[in-house]
């Protein structure tokens, strides 16, 4: 004890640690400890933690060819992580200072393109000789020494003791014969679980109210516009050519199930036309109008061949044919592009006839009951 | 307990009288010592899993500074940036701050690809290390739970970065958006309920980018760091799996302590990852947001694939044929529901249960601490190459449209390649591996038996020819040698067992005397060196008569161990 010691409280008797606290202390004097090598100390607690060093083959002699071959190459590779640290904090502060400008501009400097790549393979070059110079410094210069160290199994002792107590613990609570207990808190945790979930629940929104899924902002009269806006006539397409086309409503061009593919047909695709069942008429002359959601996963299905007559989903490849309908002909899509009755107005323009009248979009579980 | 000044073993520098008061209050000096002198083995297929630690740390890193600047809304707002081919579009905030912390925060972009490569090779580094688990064994028991944990951290890892690259809310990611509803679309009977708690309405809606932000940089991480910690926990309380060699049992470890030689090769390994990455964040443009655009329904562009690791999925989806199911009443499962939430969701629970079902296959239920060659499993093996011939035929379908236009083939006849090679590849690996594996394992036990091929060709008196072979061990009266297959790998070479010099070192100049390494070698009685001063060519070299003419005849009975029969080192 120190001479700081003035502890009170400890007038009823001597306040030593008890015979608990003792462990290897018990075994190893400090005296004992004081006249042990470093090593052989390390070794000492090595071997208390189970492990033995078997065999160490010593790092380069000091002074030796070797060694100063391997300090230099360590060095070298440290202080190259220095500068290209440095070169990295000269580069990001200085750009726009005493360097050009770094930011992105039209047509401008090489330097601003350079500068994310420059700071990268500095940062990159900063840490990678930083960490090659480590192992290196580990692989030549340490000791290589080879350790073993024991694996024990679980201790029978252990388990029997720690069995024990649980065991007697459980049994002390006398919550085996006490069966109220049990079913009251096996009650109460049912309750304050939900309770806990409940909250969730703020999530959950009725998918049915309204059939969003079902209805897009098409309906009778509404006018088919370009993503600029402009109203589309017959007459302004190419035959075989695609337009995609746009409910004429505010921010309709950013509808998620509103696109539309206007599609003016080759007279030789026409004669080929076959439409599905009771949508002969949704055309309009040579015009037809699919939605350009696809059926499969929602995409919008943007590739047109018109060769072929094949509308191409670029995310997993359906195909599907104008000339029927724009029936699926391959790949993963199971239902036609719902097709969009069209005609004219009084000022010539093309407007819908009415919604889809069908989902546009993914299949789900449901679809066909709305 | 103070101690005076003057009692034995009190430290006298400052540190030491640091480090006692911290013993003093904390007492870690115990701990700290039973945690440096661990002992880990040095195999390098032990670091992957590593590189998967190290690119977590950069993620955490990066990604926190990637937080200063994204906001996570989808309110609609005109792109007033220095990016000026986008200059006036209208675009969603979560895409214009991508915008902004790219072209307008000063180092934004490195840090930017830094945080999406990381992903990358954070995802990638955990498939390798459970590719290394799987093969060697080191998931049976008592490990199975680190498998099962690791399971969940890959599957985890996928989840956060889907709604990672989701977040900007560009073309690409929005096309991705857009199939991540219609999966939840096609679950039966809850799909809609599922899209309306996800989405919080129709597709898009207002609520996506918010939710999938807070998941993705709390939740997830969260649940990930939690994970990965006991992982560690249980992988430090069970100590290291090994693979079989010289004084390696069941009941140790042998490699190197903790501190400092392991400490050393694991902080290099770390900063060479560090550097990697930043490297390839620098140099090497990744998810260009810019060149996409802004998220709009009704645009798309070709090849629109996702990260790699979500790949197998969109192949699956891709190969899955067009067969939706019809119920009575009007209701129907939609094709995509299979490929998308079946497909993975049976893939993943084999994952999970292999171990469980391997034991149960096998009636294997003693403890292993000791790892097993590929070669030696090779029905585990073989089924391990047909899980990844049916993913890779998955992961090559999810872009077969580039195959297709690069290599100038049909689309179509790639989808029907990838719906037949699904069915039938797998199998053909199954039996190719499975016959590797055994001529392996043959040729192991053929070398344990007769030797390593010299090389040397000698012609007996008679006109025979025969080639030496050089016994690995002690031989009987035939010749053959008597050491058992002991699980680990066999020197095929004469010069694994000593027959080439070492080499001199230096690399540009000899840094030792040429004629001193000779020496040693000659001193060490082992090698071609120290062999040429001995051998006197008496005997023939057959495998019956000894193998090697050097002995001048017959070993003795019992059959003397012959320099090449030492156990080797392993090689890492």
């Amino acid at each position: 004890m120190t001479t700081h010691d003035t502890r009170p409280g400890t007038t009823g008797g001597a306040d030593t640690p008890g015979p608990l606290h003792g462990g290897p202390d018990d075994d190893h004097t400090p005296e004992q400890l004081a006249a042990l090598s470093r090593e052989d100390l390390d070794r000492l607690g090595a071997r208390y933690d189970g492990v033995e060093i078997l065999h160490v083959e010593p790092g380069p002699e000091p002074g030796s060819a070797m060694e100063k071959r391997a300090v230099r190459q360590v060095g070298l590779l440290f202080a190259l992580a220095g500068l290209s640290a440095f070169a990295f904090c000269v580069v990001y502060a200085g750009a726009g200072w005493f360097l050009p400008d770094w930011q992105w501009e039209l047509g401008s400097s090489t330097f601003s393109a350079l500068y994310t790549p420059l700071l990268g393979a500095l940062m990159g070059l900063a840490f990678t000789f930083f960490g090659v110079g480590l192992v290196l410094y580990t692989k030549k210069l340490l000791p290589h020494e080879t350790a073993v160290q024991d694996k024990h199994d679980g201790s029978h002792f252990d388990r029997v003791t720690t069995g024990a107590t649980l065991v007697g613990g459980l049994h002390n609570s006398g919550l085996k014969r006490r069966k109220l207990i049990t079913r009251s808190l096996l009650f109460m945790g049912g309750g304050l679980g939900l309770m806990l979930i409940a909250p969730l629940g703020g999530l959950i929104k009725n998918p049915s109210r309204g059939n969003p899924l079902g209805t897009t902002d098409w309906a009778e009269g509404v006018r088919l516009v370009r993503d600029d806006g402009t109203p589309v006539r017959p007459g302004d397409q190419e035959p075989g050519s695609l337009e995609t086309v746009f409910p004429a409503v505010p921010g309709g061009n950013h509808l998620t199930d509103a696109a539309t593919m206007l599609i003016r047909l080759r007279p030789s695709q026409q004669d080929q036309a076959v439409p599905r069942q009771g949508q002969e008429d949704f055309g309009y002359g040579d015009y037809v109008a699919y939605s350009k959601i696809c059926t499969h996963a929602g995409c919008p299905v943007s590739l047109y061949e018109q060769e072929t007559s094949r509308i191409l989903c670029p995310c997993h490849q359906s195909q599907f044919d104008v000339t029927q309908g724009a029936k699926p002909i391959f790949g993963p899509a199971t239902r036609s592009l719902p097709q969009l009755p069209i005609t004219v107005d009084d000022e010539g323009f093309f407007v819908a006839r009415s919604d889809y009248i069908e989902a546009v979009g993914p299949t789900y579980w449901n679809r066909e009951r709305i | 307990m103070a101690r005076t000044a003057t009692s034995p073993g009190a430290p006298k520098t400052a540190l030491g009288k640091a480090a006692l008061e911290v013993d003093d209050r904390l007492i870690v000096a115990g701990p700290l010592r039973r945690t440096l002198n661990k002992v880990f083995p040095d195999h390098w297929s032990f670091l992957l899993g590593e590189i998967a630690l190290y690119s977590f740390i950069i993620l955490l890193l990066t990604g926190t500074y990637l937080t200063f600047f994204f906001q996570a809304a989808m309110t609609e707002v005109t792109y007033e940036g220095s990016y000026a081919p986008l200059r006036g579009v209208e675009m969603s905030i979560a895409y214009a701050s991508t915008l902004d912390l790219s072209f307008d925060v000063r180092g934004g972009l490195l840090i930017r690809q830094m945080h999406h490569w990381a992903a990358l090779l954070f995802v990638a580094s955990i498939v390798v290390h459970m590719l290394r688990i799987f093969f060697t064994g080191a998931f049976r028991r008592p490990r199975e739970t680190n498998w099962l944990i690791g399971v969940a951290l890959l599957v985890l890892a996928l989840v956060e970065g889907m709604t990672g690259y989701t977040m900007p809310d560009d073309l690409l990611s929005g096309t991705g958006l857009r199939i991540i509803s219609a999966i939840i679309l096609s679950i039966p009977v809850i799909g809609t309920w599922a899209h309306w708690a996800v989405f919080g309405g129709d597709y898009v809606g207002e609520l996506i980018v918010g939710r999938f932000y807070i998941v993705h940089v709390l939740l997830i991480p969260a649940i990930l760091l939690g994970l990965i910690a006991l992982h560690l926990l249980i992988l430090v309380k069970q100590k290291h799996t090994q693979f079989p060699g010289p004084g390696r049992t069941e009941h140790n470890v042998v490699g190197n302590r903790l501190f400092p030689a392991f400490a050393g090769k694991a902080t290099g390994l770390l900063l060479v990852v560090f550097g990697v990455v930043a490297a390839l964040g620098g140099l090497v443009q990744i998810n260009p947001v810019w060149l996409w655009g802004p998220y709009n329904p009704a645009q798309v562009s070709a090849a629109s694939q996702p990260d790699w690791y979500v790949m197998f999925l969109d192949g699956s989806t891709r190969l899955f044929p067009a067969w939706d199911i019809y119920l009575p009443g009007n209701y129907n499962i939609p094709a995509l529901f299979w490929p998308t939430l079946v497909l993975p969701g049976i893939l993943f629970t084999l994952l999970l249960a292999y171990p469980m079902l391997e034991r149960k296959l096998t009636g294997d239920t003693a403890s292993h601490h000791l790892l097993q060659r590929p070669r030696d499993v090779p029905v585990r093996t073989s089924l391990g190459l047909m899980a990844i011939t049916f993913y890779l035929v998955l992961l090559l379908s999810g872009g077969n449209d580039v195959i297709a236009d690069k290599f100038d083939i049909s689309l179509n006849a790639m989808t029907w390649v990838g719906r037949i090679g699904l069915i039938i590849l797998p199998p053909i690996a199954y039996v190719i591996t499975y016959r590797i594996c055994l001529g392996l394992q043959q040729h192991d036990r053929e070398v344990l038996e007769h030797g390593i091929e010299t090389g040397v060709i000698r012609r007996l008196p008679h006109g025979e020819f025969i080639e030496v072979h050089q016994p690995l061990g002690p031989v009987d009266a035939h010749g053959h040698g008597q050491l058992a297959y002991g699980g680990a790998p066999v020197p095929k070479k004469m010069n694994q067992v000593g027959g080439a010099r070492r080499a001199i070192r230096g690399f540009f100049s000899p840094i030792e005397e040429p004629t001193a390494v000779e020496l040693e070698q000659r001193g060490e009685e082992r090698g071609l060196a120290s062999a040429e001063t001995q051998r006197e060519l008496t005997s023939s070299g057959r495998p019956a008569e000894g193998g090697r003419p050097a002995e001048g005849g017959r070993p003795a009975e019992g059959g003397r161990p012959s320099e090449g029969g030492r156990p080797q080192e392993p090689r890492d």
